[in-house]
């Protein structure tokens, strides 16, 4: 299936070894954002042209990749970007996420938990977290220079004088390895813990702001909150309407115009198993 | 004992042209040094060289620490001068846009540099939020309001606000009343003279507003094309002025 | 407590072609503490002057003004401002009919700031400003507002008050009592006496004869 006419995973060899370059030094400090030279993908800006630039760059031709979008597999993102791949670089695929070697996501961690030999390629739109406050990008890379994030917080404190709580629930800051501030890409804020100490490796890809971060493995990534207002995470009244399962992020699905709902899990792959094991 | 500021020599040229010659002066906690001069007359220059806003051409700035240390400004890291900046210095621009972050709520703005230093707990920060509210009057039911929703002097008030937060020792005010109609200047003026002394605050203020560097003011220096060209106290520059261009100044405005 | 020697003080006005104006002419006197000196002469001969040289709002073109500032003596003529803000706070208290109102602060701190400046707790400031506002004939309704809004006569005692407070070992009065009735003149004089009493030097301009000869022992005519 694989044309002649593409290299290997699309990107030229110089190309992928500028981006491992990058890749490289994301990894020696964590949670700094990397500039790269993002290239022109052969699908739009915000479609993940960051992740598939990363993962292109991380695929050897032993690989497994799965590619999920919300945490299902089967979604026109995850398709798009599998079969970019089949045809660019001929490498197997998969749904499971424990036979997956590369895992791309737009804006879910598996439930499954991931290991040693895996790599999370996360696709990122905003990979700059203290956007929100500062608009110039030479203050903001002062503020990382100087640790300067209390600011940060003006964000959460905002929540809590308005809503009562910590509303922020997705793309929700946290501190890597105790220095830099990053912005773990929309993910809900019910995926944060999962990123704290992770066995396998999280690369971070943004295609339109050319920026590449990684949290390398077993790396402390702690969620900002205050000591009167600290953590939280999301729960259910009901478990997944599927699997049954109490522990997973739900998504809730409109049935009918009647407003017929139901809330079912978000990763296609985990509550598929956990059907298959009751 | 040195002064709470020494300012020594301190120059800015903008390319050829000269923002202001060297100019000297030490300030003392609890004192009100007022900058007069018109427009142009380089009184902003000296106050943003002065106050780490911007780099001056040639000259130092040294201040007396807490613990009675003396450090010279210019030898700061950047990072220690921006601490410096948050915590012991303020800084109330002319326009209120400039030292607000108007994208975020009153209680935000005034709460931020708390949390810039390590304050993580919201029910204090919120709470101080509101004493310091209260403090510049504006009313505490205003604290989730957005900045543009406030009129100018309010504005002005909520930047004074959030400098005072921190207990600086020294605040600098660029025009602090410029802008706002009459009688909420006087409002203001008032509120900066009582937070001034009940705080023992040592400020530099830059007006070219006579009245104003006389309600607030202890010291005065006059500018004039760059140059200081005459200091004193304020009564004593109001009343017996010696320079030719003070003169003028002071005869050229209705009674004060 | 003051020694003037060869005090000469003339205007130099530059918008008018620099013409200079003589307003005092060598002048040399001494006061010393407990005493009371009235300055006299016409007017328009720099009596107020004269107190406002020595009070530092106007700078002197020749000679020496020395003071006994916390038992040392001091030159005023070229002492820098933070200093002569000391020595005001400490040493030199100045009276004028003209009170400078400051708007929405209330007669009672307005009186007591000048102690609390110098460092004396606020409840005994308090009291003694509440002593020399009932002296003065201040209604006690009126010590929570701000003078602002008070009578001409009222403004003048309340700043009278505030001179008065802090026992400043040097008063330099200027024509404390204009313009005030009998009954509170009195009062005013009572409080010279007073301050004369504890050890005060006084140096006043009257522009009543009868006042004069009330409280002072000589004159220094101009």
């Amino acid at each position: 299936m694989s044309g002649p006419h593409y290299n290997f995973a699309y990107l030229n060899e110089q190309t992928k070894r500028m981006i491992r370059r990058a890749i490289l030094k994301a990894v020696a400090i964590p949670g700094y954002q990397v500039p790269f030279a993002a290239r022109e993908m052969p699908m739009p800006l915000g479609w993940g042209t960051g992740g598939v630039q990363v993962t292109a760059a991380c695929l050897t031709a032993e690989d497994t990749l799965k590619v999920i979008d919300q945490g299902a597999d089967d979604t026109t993102n995850a398709v798009s970007i599998r079969k970019f791949f089949v045809k660019t670089a001929n490498v197997a695929t998969t749904e499971q996420t424990e036979e997956a070697t590369i895992i791309q996501t737009r804006h879910r961690f598996p439930e499954t938990p991931l290991k040693e030999n895996q790599i999370l390629v996360y696709q990122v739109p905003i990979p700059e977290p203290l956007r929100f406050l500062e608009p110039r990008e030479t203050e903001t890379r002062k503020m990382h220079a100087l640790e300067e994030y209390g600011v940060m917080h003006v964000k959460l404190y905002e929540d809590i004088s308005r809503f009562g709580e910590i509303a922020t629930a997705y793309a929700y800051p946290a501190l890597v390895n105790d220095r830099y501030m990053f912005d773990p890409s929309p993910i809900p804020k019910f995926d944060n813990p999962k990123l704290d100490q992770s066995p396998a490796l999280q690369l971070f890809g943004a295609g339109r702001e050319k920026r590449i971060y990684a949290i390398p493995p077993y790396t402390k990534v702690k969620s900002l909150d205050f000591e009167d207002y600290p953590f939280t995470l999301p729960t259910w009244e009901k478990p997944c309407a599927i699997c049954g399962s109490k522990t997973s992020y739900l998504d809730e699905i409109l049935t009918d115009d009647q407003g017929g709902r139901m809330f079912v899990c978000s990763d296609t792959d985990y509550c598929r198993k956990n059907q298959v094991a009751k | 004992m040195n002064g709470l500021l020494t300012v020594d020599n301190i120059t800015k040229n903008y390319g050829s042209r000269v923002g202001c010659h060297p100019a000297s002066f030490e300030l003392w906690p609890g004192e009100v040094l007022a900058i007069v001069g018109e427009s142009g007359s380089g009184k902003t220059t000296l106050l943003k060289c002065i106050s780490g806003q911007m780099d001056p051409t040639s000259g130092s700035v040294r201040y007396t620490k807490r613990d009675g240390e003396q450090i010279l400004f210019q030898n700061l890291s950047e990072a220690e001068r921006r601490f410096l900046m948050r915590t012991d210095w303020g800084f109330v621009h002319q326009d209120a846009r400039d030292g607000l972050r108007m994208g975020v709520s009153a209680g935000a703005n005034v709460g931020e540099r708390l949390m810039a230093v390590g304050d993580r707990h919201y029910g204090h920060i919120r709470k101080s939020a509101a004493d310091w509210l209260r403090q510049v009057e504006i009313d505490v039911e205003r604290i989730d309001d957005s900045p543009w929703s406030f009129s100018g002097g309010m504005r002005q008030r909520l930047q004074i606000a959030r400098n005072l937060v921190t207990a600086p020792r020294i605040i600098f005010m660029d025009e602090p009343t410029g802008g706002l109609d009459v009688s909420v200047q006087a409002r203001l003026l008032d509120l900066m003279r009582g937070l001034v002394r009940n705080l023992g605050l040592a400020a530099v203020i830059v007006t070219h507003d006579l009245a104003v560097a006389r309600l607030l003011s202890t010291r005065m220096m006059v500018m004039q094309a760059g140059s200081v060209i005459e200091t004193g106290l304020t009564d004593q520059i109001l009343e017996d002025p010696q320079a030719p261009y003070t003169q003028l100044l002071v005869s050229s405005v209705l009674q004060v | 407590m003051l020694k003037v020697e060869n005090l000469s003080k003339q205007f130099t006005l530059h918008q008018q072609g620099g013409v200079q104006i003589p307003v005092i002419p060598r002048l040399s006197f001494s006061v010393t503490s407990g005493e009371a000196v009235a300055i006299t002469g016409p007017s328009g001969r720099g009596k107020s002057s004269l107190l406002k040289l020595l009070f530092g709002s106007y700078i002197a073109t020749s000679g020496s003004i020395k003071i006994l500032h916390e038992a040392e003596w001091l030159e005023l003529t070229n002492i820098s401002p933070r200093h002569m803000m000391d020595v005001r706070n400490k040493t030199i208290g100045y009276v004028t009919q003209f009170l400078r109102v400051i708007p929405r602060v209330s007669t009672l701190t307005i009186v007591s700031e000048p102690l609390i400046y110098r460092g004396v707790e606020v409840s005994a400031a308090l009291l003694r400003a509440q002593n020399l506002l009932d002296q003065l004939n201040i209604p006690q309704k009126l010590w929570h507002l701000s003078p602002m809004t008070f009578s001409g006569g009222e403004q003048q005692r309340v700043n009278i008050a505030r001179g008065f407070a802090a026992h400043h070992p040097l008063l330099l009065l200027d024509e404390p009592t204009a313009s005030l009735d009998d009954e509170n003149r009195n009062r005013v004089m009572e409080l010279i006496r007073e301050a004369q009493k504890n050890g005060s030097a006084i140096l006043a301009v009257f522009h009543n004869e009868d006042e004069r000869h009330l409280v002072c022992e000589r004159d220094i005519a101009l």
